[in-house]
């Protein structure tokens, strides 16, 4: 294709993606190195059905003409970034100088939010990444070796878990862990304990969101396996036979190679997928167990007093860290690249 | 023929006469947005307001109204022309300037209404509050009666009843709390914490003061009320502890009077739960005379960002939704401790009642409360589950609730 002819057939989805992908980075960059203003308070008496109190309140007229000197807020640098609700320098410096052994230290540091968010994140990320690989592969095949007439709806029925919305799908499965749900109570009947509560046990807790993060991205693994399943080499397959390999040794010697560049594709996927992980961490009412940098996002937009300054710092790191996530694969997949170019 | 005709034209007058009769003069002629809680006066309310004629009322009532109605009226024209609100959610609304004064109103369309009703900051109308609320205890009279004892006066005969109900085999975990991680849990603590006679704030500055011998007994007292509480009281918020009071199995707890009084009216409710019900005033703890709760009041305020034909229709139709009429309905008039004109007491009020008449605090309507509140709700957890000491934990809240501090200018 021509350079031009390329430009132009580029240059909507360019201008689109700068649009709708690169300005609101900037933005959510540009908010995060701001504050607020100072407020303006002022005593101020306030009365109601209870009386009337001494109470303070923050000075509009003074607090509007600050804001409209100076739009943006006051410029913080990287202060949100360094303070407690984020990355801690402070407080992690502090936690070692403090701490007399490695195991002191990580425990401190997982008192921090930010620091037990990623622990939470990371245990999920990559413990969900490879098994819902192995479990969408195995469908694959498995629907794969069925019959014409059955393959249809065995691939409905394991479409489900994608097709049911995440929040519904963790709400039910809530329900059915309630100490008084059915496979509550059925875990409490199997450990002979009848006090054992999956919800107020931070193990069990983790475990259950790894089970439905598994569970509900199964599929997607499986839809992109099965489809290179189409590919494979029936002659390859065909003269396997021939030589007397065995079922196993034809997946493992065969298939398996074949859809390698596909294991790629979907752990890129899932990675960025799972390091934002947050409608089970909600629909599970997880938050007392498990945290994520999602999760901390909507608390500081959902609260009572919203904070858009710390939400935009959380954003930015989000960013960052399925940047660090992806680089290993980014760089295989640019040397492979490379080396098919030539 | 003959009979479908009169058929129809009784249907018509009867539509007619219905429409009149639900529109008891109250038109006006511009947009109302409501956005508020979905409790059952609240519900009424908002009803109430679309009975006007005229203008278009759309509502929309969720739990969740406290995300999204500060963004809902920032916008320009904004989105909704009125949020009902409380003495703690005012407080963002008012620190973010989206709400109007409402002086001209009240005194162009406000004569029903009292004078407590009108919420005023430095001497401005900025709310119209329509309803008291407080926390008390609920209780099973009939378990009650069964351990012989009286309902508790105090967090400590809670406890001392709870132990006998559970050793007679009565119930297992028979106290119920709202705990829910976040603003629940938060909110319990603000209630023990004002029990004990304590300040969330240095007098008049913005810096913590929770990190104290009162915010440990506070959250000892708290930990040894949920070793009676159902295992996942860390996932119950108050919808959850109302199911389990309902299924019969909590016989005391720390409950809403705006949902008390409708507690047992759900379906499939027992017998047993409902005539055992009963109501009584909030508790104190540690020995103190401060009631271990809080006074709010319900309202709603107008938003700023609307031209003022939208204001004044907002306000005539919710100053029609709570007019002194509708307390002819005994179902209404039950709903809540109202401020309106003309309300008289029933059964269910006597907890917020009590509430006032002991000289609770009310909610404070400070700044920079919501952050507190927000950091207490984030950092509790890990001492109600034991994986933390209550120094170390009230350490945390202090921490957080300074670093959010320092990003909002409070500090």
């Amino acid at each position: 294709m021509k350079h031009r002819t390329f430009f132009w057939f580029f240059a909507p989805t360019a201008a689109a993606m700068l649009l709708f992908i690169a300005f609101p980075i900037v933005s959510v960059v540009m908010q995060s190195l701001f504050v607020p203003h100072e407020a303006v308070l002022i005593e101020s008496e306030n009365c109601g059905p209870f009386g009337c109190t001494k109470s303070t309140t923050v000075d509009q007229s003074a607090t509007e003409q600050l804001r409209a000197e100076k739009p943006l807020g006051r410029f913080a640098g990287l202060s949100i970034y360094t303070d407690r609700g984020h990355l801690a320098f402070a407080e992690v410096a502090e936690a070692w100088r403090t701490s007399d052994s490695i195991g002191a230290f990580f425990k401190e540091l997982s008192d921090l939010p930010f620091y037990r968010a990623m622990g939470f994140t990371l245990t999920y990320t990559f413990v969900c990444t490879p098994l819902l690989i192995i479990l969408g592969f195995a469908i694959a095949v498995a629907v794969n070796s069925l019959h014409r007439r059955l393959k249809g709806l065995m691939i409905f029925f394991s479409l489900l878990p994608m097709i049911v919305t995440p929040l519904i799908g963790s709400l039910i499965l809530f329900w059915m862990i309630d100490s008084r749900g059915v496979l509550g109570q059925l875990i409490a009947y199997l450990a002979d304990d009848p006090s054992l509560s999956l919800k107020a046990s931070t193990p069990l807790m983790w475990m259950s969101l790894i089970v439905y993060g598994i569970w509900s991205s199964a599929p997607f693994a499986f839809v992109v396996f099965y489809a290179g399943l189409q590919t494979v080499p029936q002659d390859t397959l065909e003269s396997a036979q021939i030589d007397g390999a065995t079922r196993w040794q034809q997946i493992r010697f065969v298939v398996i190679p074949h859809l390698a560049p596909l294991v790629t594709f979907v752990a890129l996927i899932q990675l960025m997928d799972n390091f934002r992980v947050l409608e089970p961490i909600i629909g599970f009412q997880a938050e007392a167990h498990a945290q994520s940098l999602s999760s901390f996002i909507i608390s500081d937009l959902s609260g009572e007093t919203q904070q858009l300054s710390s939400a935009a710092t959380t954003s930015v790191l989000t960013i960052i860290g399925v940047a660090i996530l992806l680089s290993p694969v980014l760089v295989r997949t640019w040397r492979d690249f490379r080396g098919g170019a030539h | 023929m003959f009979l479908k005709k009169i058929a129809m034209a009784s249907v018509v007058s009867l539509l007619g006469s219905t429409a009149f009769a639900a529109g008891h003069g109250c038109s006006i002629d511009a947009r109302v947005s409501i956005v508020g809680n979905e409790f059952p006066a609240i519900q009424t309310v908002g009803a109430g307001a679309t009975e006007c004629t005229g203008g278009e009322v759309s509502k929309n009532l969720t739990a969740d109204h406290q995300k999204i109605n500060l963004a809902g009226m920032q916008g320009n024209p904004a989105e909704y022309t009125t949020a009902i609100v409380a003495n703690s959610s005012i407080v963002a609304l008012m620190n973010d300037d989206v709400i109007r004064p409402l002086d001209d109103l009240v005194a162009k369309h406000g004569k029903d209404l009292k004078q407590n009703q009108l919420i005023t900051i430095n001497g401005k109308v900025m709310a119209v509050a329509f309803m008291a609320n407080a926390q008390h205890l609920v209780y099973r009279a009939d378990v009650l009666e069964k351990i012989g004892m009286e309902p508790p006066k105090t967090y400590e005969d809670m406890l001392a009843a709870a132990k006998k109900i559970r050793d007679m085999g009565i119930m297992e975990n028979p106290v119920g709390g709202a705990y829910k991680a976040g603003w629940n849990l938060a909110q319990e603590f603000n209630n023990m914490f004002l029990g004990m006679g304590g300040q969330h704030f240095e007098a008049g500055t913005a810096n913590p003061s929770i990190n104290n011998e009162m915010g440990v007994k506070t959250l000892n007292m708290m930990k040894a009320l949920s070793e009676y509480m159902n295992p996942d009281f860390l996932t119950h918020d108050s919808n959850a502890t109302n199911a389990e009071y309902r299924a019969g199995n909590v016989a005391l707890m720390n409950m809403w009077g705006s949902r008390a009084a409708t507690l047992v009216d759900a379906e499939g409710v027992s017998d047993e739960v409902k005539n055992g019900f009963a109501i009584a005033g909030p508790m104190t703890v540690g020995g103190g005379d401060q009631a271990a709760s809080t006074l709010w009041w319900d309202g709603w305020t107008v938003a700023k960002n609307v031209s003022d034909a939208e204001a004044e229709a907002t306000f005539i139709a919710m100053t029609h939704a709570i007019r002194p009429a509708i307390l002819e309905d005994g179902e209404v008039a039950k709903q809540a401790v109202w401020l309106i004109d003309g309300y008289s007491p029933t059964d269910a009020a006597v907890g917020v009642f009590a509430a006032a008449q002991m000289n609770t605090t009310p909610y404070p309507m400070l700044p920079y409360m919501g952050l507190m509140h927000t950091a207490l709700g984030a950092e509790l957890a890990d001492f109600m589950q034991g994986k933390e000491s209550a120094e170390q934990a009230l350490a945390d809240v202090e921490a957080a609730y300074m670093a959010a501090a320092k990003e909002k200018g409070f500090l």
